[in-house]
């Protein structure tokens, strides 16, 4: 996927909701990814659980801190990425490809609206680097 | 806030991508590559930190053996020149004020010197306790005279800790380091043009559970010094190290840390760390509160703590048997070495037996977990004498 076709969480989520579809591909950006090097284990939710934009959804774990991930979109879990789990080193290599976390059936397509567009994102990231 | 400190290496450490952090009051790396990656390196070849940001405190003069005998919980006096002591500052209460590592050594004019080697983050507090005991009469009482300097500016520390670290070091200094005990030290002379002639301190010490030594040079060269030592570290793939993976190599190794395993509120009983304090001798603050806890009943303990699921338990999260709170993490991370989570903290004295089998309360969810024999890590001991 490409990163400049995607929407963003002000909490570094991605989301692609191909057009005219129900279900959304949700990952973790580059950017996030990076900053939480030395990643260790992570946590994703049960298949069929109700998802709420902005509530967690799962958690990962580096040797120095645990992240929650959130989720985007209110929605229902219909697949989660289970290769990710045995093999977390896919969310470094290919966070916005092989490294996808959840699959979520969106409540309304039309909340991906009030999320960031890659220019928007990009000005967060350059501004949390700041810091 | 005030803005952190920097130690010499700061330019080379930012030069070197590593992720600065404020640690202590002092901006020091935490990563240059992976935390992961720098621990492994460690326990399997050699890896040198930056420590500068450690408070280094040195005293001198006549009186200084028995004023330090009178301040740390250890014996000073029978130390051997050139050996260094792992020891303890406590307040009246017996409470823990720092974790020191006190080195005893003479100067080119074969006087006797101290440095005692503090936290980053205790520095101020254990100064001022050197203050409040060494008063302008005590400090000048005639031929017991205590000249007590904080050189921690004047000079950085680098630790080299891995399997490899006499082989990197041998050629730069002029002692034998093979036959070095540990925790023993020596005054050396750099061999390198960069150190211009100066000396340092070099000491078989570390923090990390491998072989390794502690090097104090003055902060003018230290950057030479420190390029020196990648130079002649390159082919054996020495690696920087942040202090990421100093605290995951502590751990393996079962050492404590101040503010986490150790605080004003813990005693060194409870810590483990009875073997630091001589009762009997010279009067120490906290003394006469030590031969008191002595007799007390066992209080919470600290133990090693295996869990057995992915999560890992981090300082403050409870523990449990059954439903019932016996205790708190005080530290844990994810275990490079035995590829699980691990942790330390303080249980009730009855749940202390290797085995006990408890719950760790994460964030909510009770995840199993047992006591396990400290350290989580031993390296294979060689032949170093």
């Amino acid at each position: 996927m490409k990163p400049e076709e995607l929407r963003y969480a002000k909490t570094h989520e991605w989301i692609h909701l191909p057009p005219g579809d129900q279900v959304a591909v949700v990952g973790l950006s580059k950017f996030a990814v990076e900053a939480l090097t030395d990643l260790v284990h992570i946590e994703l939710p049960e298949v069929g659980r109700e998802v709420t934009a902005g509530e967690p959804l799962g958690e990962v774990e580096s040797v120095k801190a645990v992240s929650d991930l959130y989720s985007p979109v209110d929605g229902r879990i219909v697949e989660v990425n289970e290769a990710l789990v045995n093999s977390l080193d896919l969310l470094g290599k290919d966070p916005f490809g092989d490294g996808w976390l959840v699959k979520i059936e969106v409540a309304a397509p039309s909340a991906l609206d009030t999320l960031l567009d890659y220019a928007a994102y990009q000005k967060q990231v350059a501004e949390e680097s700041e810091e | 806030m005030t803005k952190p400190l920097r130690t010499p290496l700061y330019d080379w450490h930012v030069a070197h991508g590593a992720q600065m952090v404020d640690f202590a009051g002092w901006s020091m790396p935490v990563k240059y590559t992976g935390i992961i990656e720098e621990h492994q390196a460690t326990r399997a070849g050699v890896g040198i930190a930056d420590i500068s940001h450690m408070g280094r405190l040195r005293f001198e003069g006549p009186g200084a053996a028995v004023f330090l005998a009178e301040l740390l919980t250890r014996r000073v006096g029978d130390m051997e020149l050139n050996q260094v002591r792992y020891s303890l500052v406590t307040n009246y209460e017996g409470g823990i004020l720092d974790d020191v590592l006190a080195g005893y050594y003479r100067n080119e004019y074969g006087q006797p010197f101290y440095v005692v080697v503090v936290n980053a983050a205790n520095r101020q507090k254990v100064v001022d306790w050197v203050h409040a005991h060494l008063t302008p009469e005590r400090a000048g009482r005639p031929q017991h005279e205590v000249i007590f300097t904080d050189v921690t500016h004047l000079w950085a520390m680098f630790a080299i800790q891995g399997p490899r670290a006499v082989e990197l070091l041998q050629p730069l200094v002029d002692v034998d380091l093979k036959w070095m005990r540990y925790y023993r030290g020596a005054q050396v002379r750099i061999l390198h043009p960069s150190a211009r002639r100066q000396g340092g301190i070099i000491s078989r010490t570390g923090y990390s559970g491998e072989d390794g030594f502690e090097l104090s040079v003055g902060a003018e060269i230290a950057p030479a010094v420190w390029k020196a030592i990648f130079e002649l570290g390159e082919p054996l793939g020495l690696v920087p190290t942040g202090i990421g993976a100093r605290d995951t190599l502590r751990l393996e190794a079962g050492m404590p840390l101040y503010s986490h395993e150790l605080s004003e509120q813990i005693d060194p009983f409870q810590a483990g760390l009875g073997f630091a304090c001589h009762l009997v001798g010279y009067d120490f603050p906290g003394r006469d509160a030590l031969l008191d806890l002595q007799q007390q009943p066992p209080r919470a303990t600290r133990v090693g703590i295996e869990l057995a699921g992915r999560r890992i338990a981090r300082q403050g999260c409870l523990i449990l048997a059954g439903e019932e709170p016996i205790g708190h993490v005080t530290s844990g991370t994810f275990s490079p070495t035995l590829q699980k989570p691990i942790a330390m903290g303080y249980v009730d004295p009855s749940c202390a037996q290797v085995g006990t089998q408890l719950l760790i309360d994460i964030r909510g969810r009770h995840e199993p977990a047992q006591v396990v024999p400290l350290p989580f890590y031993q390296r294979k001991k060689g032949k170093s004498p």
